[in-house]
């Protein structure tokens, strides 16, 4: 469908509506918001708009991001464009079924405040069809276990930059399973590695952004189309 | 100590001339800067080894007065630090510097200068970082004794203002454990303060991975400014009571973390280029409250500081792939009076410890140095222009440390005003340098770079340029409500 072609280039160019100067090349014509509402008046099915239109056009900027063409700032913004569109689909979207992937739990380790590359894997995956809950910066290992309890079906992922604090790891993995959770748990940062994540049992652990909503889906056994 | 006391009471002339009128961080958002002219205003004076104002320290080293010294940093291998492993923590520091202090007198170093970045835990509790500074200073100090190993410690607590959001800068408890540090820290022997501080971090964290220059003009610029200004006051009030020397700081939280962005390609190089000479107005800020360098090794805005003021810096490049990645690793030692392998872990390697063998590299490097500076001009600046040649045609990062960028941008930043109309020039000319160094083959750019130049000339022409404005659009922004802006002065 023509519509949704035009949205999913709208989302990929990250052109939020017709007033957005964002990209020069695209200014004054429609943006997400615009072709959502027209896709909304001319009755398309929501699950069309959302999947192949926003999910849709998201996939695809994880794809120029992972071949290099794109850099974060422009998933950043595609990201935002695709949001503003979600935002009009939320309300109706409630009453039916969930359209989410799955959920995914982040968190920054305890006595670790840096968020840069935890913020940038949330946003992957709310782009790529999660629900994201972001329990911030220098997270307790036991607001981990509060969360994941209520979620039991959620993948958990947490986030180190300093060798001091990657430790914190282990023991925030440590009390989930003491605490009889599952949750398939998935580790990055500067100073991981794979040998780490191993050894903390880590169910899984990526050092590059742009194959995290792969990652996820695979741990969560969710069809990858 | 003697310079150093000389250095405060005034006789150090910056080209600034209202650096002892206090005209500094909140104040110098309103006030006129009235820079004169650059200290260093031709490209070969520019060089390793000799900064206008050298800075004498610990056991007679100068540094900037015609040698490059190593300047050795390491850090624990991945442990907890809390009061059940103090006793290895103690054990671990007491062993590097012992061999790190013999390996340099086997090697006949000249001198060395040992850096300790405190751990966070190590500011929190600051007696903990004084205790380690105590055991560096006995080692060191006993090495000059028995072995006359010329050495100097710098001691940079962290700045764990950082450990809250949205942080507060002048107030609360990691402001005082912060200050605290310094002081005891001070007590405890060190020779030089220093730290990676990071007032309008919050900020700039986000607007640089929204490519939002607007945002990063304003972090450092305004709020990295006004942060200076307050913080480093106070680091040189507790200098000249403990006689050491306020050294430097550094854009490391800033532009270092753009440039491990674009190392890793999430943002493009040419931002990351733009953004390190964009941080060249907050760092200096520092030097107007009174730091009197070196500058700190991973401050690679270094050059522009040293021709903008003087100072001797410390610079950091091939020998710090131990601790990341950069594509800067030649051209960032082209006038450094210090020369530093950014952090190592104290892990075990073939030959010895890490931090023994990033030391013997960094011995070698500074022979090497010195030995040019030793047989005169053509040799010292035939490896100079080494040095810069072979970086800097690669990567737009390397293209603006070459001597001739720095000083011909710096030239245009001495004519700014205000430090946040610096901020604004040093943007502007640092696209203008490298799209035209691009147009003339001078550079190699990927499709992704010259696409973004582009995108930030747009951006550039469209964020207002007085401050009120400019925070009037941040606070309606997403930025808004990141940052306390009284923790800033404002």
């Amino acid at each position: 469908m023509r519509l949704i072609e035009e949205l999913k280039k709208a989302v990929i160019k990250g052109h939020a509506n017709v007033d957005a100067a964002y990209p020069p090349d695209m200014k004054g014509q429609p943006g997400v918001i615009d072709l959502v509402n027209k896709a909304l008046e001319e009755n398309v099915e929501l699950k069309t708009i959302l999947n192949k239109g926003l999910i849709g056009g998201m996939n695809i900027v994880g794809e120029k991001f992972s071949s290099g063409e794109y850099f974060v700032p422009e998933m950043m913004i595609s990201a935002k464009a695709m949001k503003g569109g979600l935002n009009l689909l939320e309300p109706l979207l409630v009453k039916e079924p969930s359209q989410k992937l799955g959920t995914v739990i982040m968190g920054t380790v305890k006595g670790d405040m840096h968020d840069i590359g935890k913020n940038l894997v949330g946003m992957m995956l709310e782009g790529g069809g999660f629900e994201v809950i972001d329990l911030g910066v220098d997270v307790l290992p036991e607001k981990f276990v509060k969360v994941a309890s209520k979620h039991p079906d959620a993948l958990i992922g947490m986030s180190a930059l300093l060798t001091t604090t990657m430790e914190n790891m282990r023991e925030t993995i440590e009390l989930i399973r003491e605490n009889s959770l599952d949750n398939k748990i998935i580790v990055g940062g500067a100073p991981i590695t794979e040998k780490f994540a191993n050894e903390i049992n880590a169910d899984g652990y990526s050092n590059n952004a742009g194959i995290v909503v792969d990652m996820a889906k695979n741990l969560l056994k969710i069809d990858n189309k | 100590m003697e310079m150093q006391t000389q250095l405060l009471s005034g006789n150090f002339e910056l080209s600034i001339k209202n650096v002892n009128n206090k005209i500094v961080g909140d104040e110098a958002m309103q006030n006129k800067y009235n820079l004169e002219n650059l200290v260093i205003s031709k490209p070969e004076e520019l060089i390793f080894g000799t900064a206008p104002h050298p800075v004498e320290c610990g056991h007679g080293l100068v540094i900037g007065g015609g040698q490059v010294y190593p300047e050795i940093n390491f850090t624990l291998p991945s442990m907890t630090i809390e009061e059940k492993t103090w006793k290895e923590v103690r054990k671990q520091y007491t062993t590097i510097i012992e061999e790190v202090c013999q390996r340099a007198v086997t090697l006949e170093s000249s001198g060395i200068v040992v850096e300790f970045e405190l751990l966070p835990p190590m500011t929190i509790n600051p007696e903990w970082g004084a205790e380690i500074t105590q055991i560096l200073r006995n080692t060191l100090d006993d090495f000059y004794e028995k072995e006359g190993l010329r050495s100097a410690l710098r001691v940079t607590p962290v700045d764990v203002r950082d450990s809250e959001r949205p942080p507060r800068m002048r107030s609360g408890k990691f402001w005082e454990k912060t200050y605290q540090s310094f002081e005891k820290c001070a007590e405890a022997g060190a020779d030089m303060l220093s730290i990676e501080s990071t007032g309008g971090k919050e900020v700039h964290d986000e607007a640089l991975v929204h490519g939002d220059l607007a945002g990063l003009i304003f972090a450092l610029g305004s709020l990295g400014v006004r942060d200076m200004g307050f913080l480093w006051s106070n680091i040189v009030e507790i200098s000249a009571r403990h006689d050491v020397i306020p050294a430097g700081d550094t854009a490391c939280g800033f532009a270092n973390t753009a440039m491990v962005l674009a190392e890793k390609k999430m943002i493009p190089r040419v931002l990351a280029a733009v953004d390190r000479v964009a941080s060249v107005a907050r760092t200096l800020q520092g030097h107007l409250e009174g730091a009197l360098g070196p500058t700190k090794d991973c401050a690679y805005e270094g050059p522009y500081i040293k021709a903008l003021t003087g100072v001797p810096i410390s610079m950091e490049g091939r020998t710090s792939a131990c601790a990341h990645l950069s594509t800067i690793g030649n051209v960032a030692g082209a006038c450094c009076d210090m020369w530093s392998n950014e952090s190592v872990q104290n892990v075990r390697l073939l030959s010895a410890n890490a931090p023994v063998v990033s030391l013997e590299q960094l011995i070698y490097d500074c022979r090497l140095y010195n030995t040019a500076i030793a047989e005169g001009k053509n040799y010292s600046n035939n490896y100079r222009r080494l040095l810069i040649e072979s970086d800097i045609h690669r990567d737009p990062q390397a293209y603006v440390l070459d001597p001739e960028v720095v000083i011909k941008i710096s030239q245009k930043l001495i004519n700014c005003d205000t430090p946040l109309a610096m901020t604004f020039k040093a943007v502007k000319e640092t696209i203008n340098i490298i799209e035209k160094a691009y147009q003339d083959k001078e550079l190699e750019l990927n499709k992704g770079d010259v696409r973004w130049l582009g995108l930030l000339k747009n951006q550039l022409g469209n964020i207002p340029k007085d401050e009120s404005s400019l925070l009037e659009r941040i606070q309606s922004s997403p930025l808004g409500d990141k940052f306390l802006p009284q923790e800033y002065g404002i």
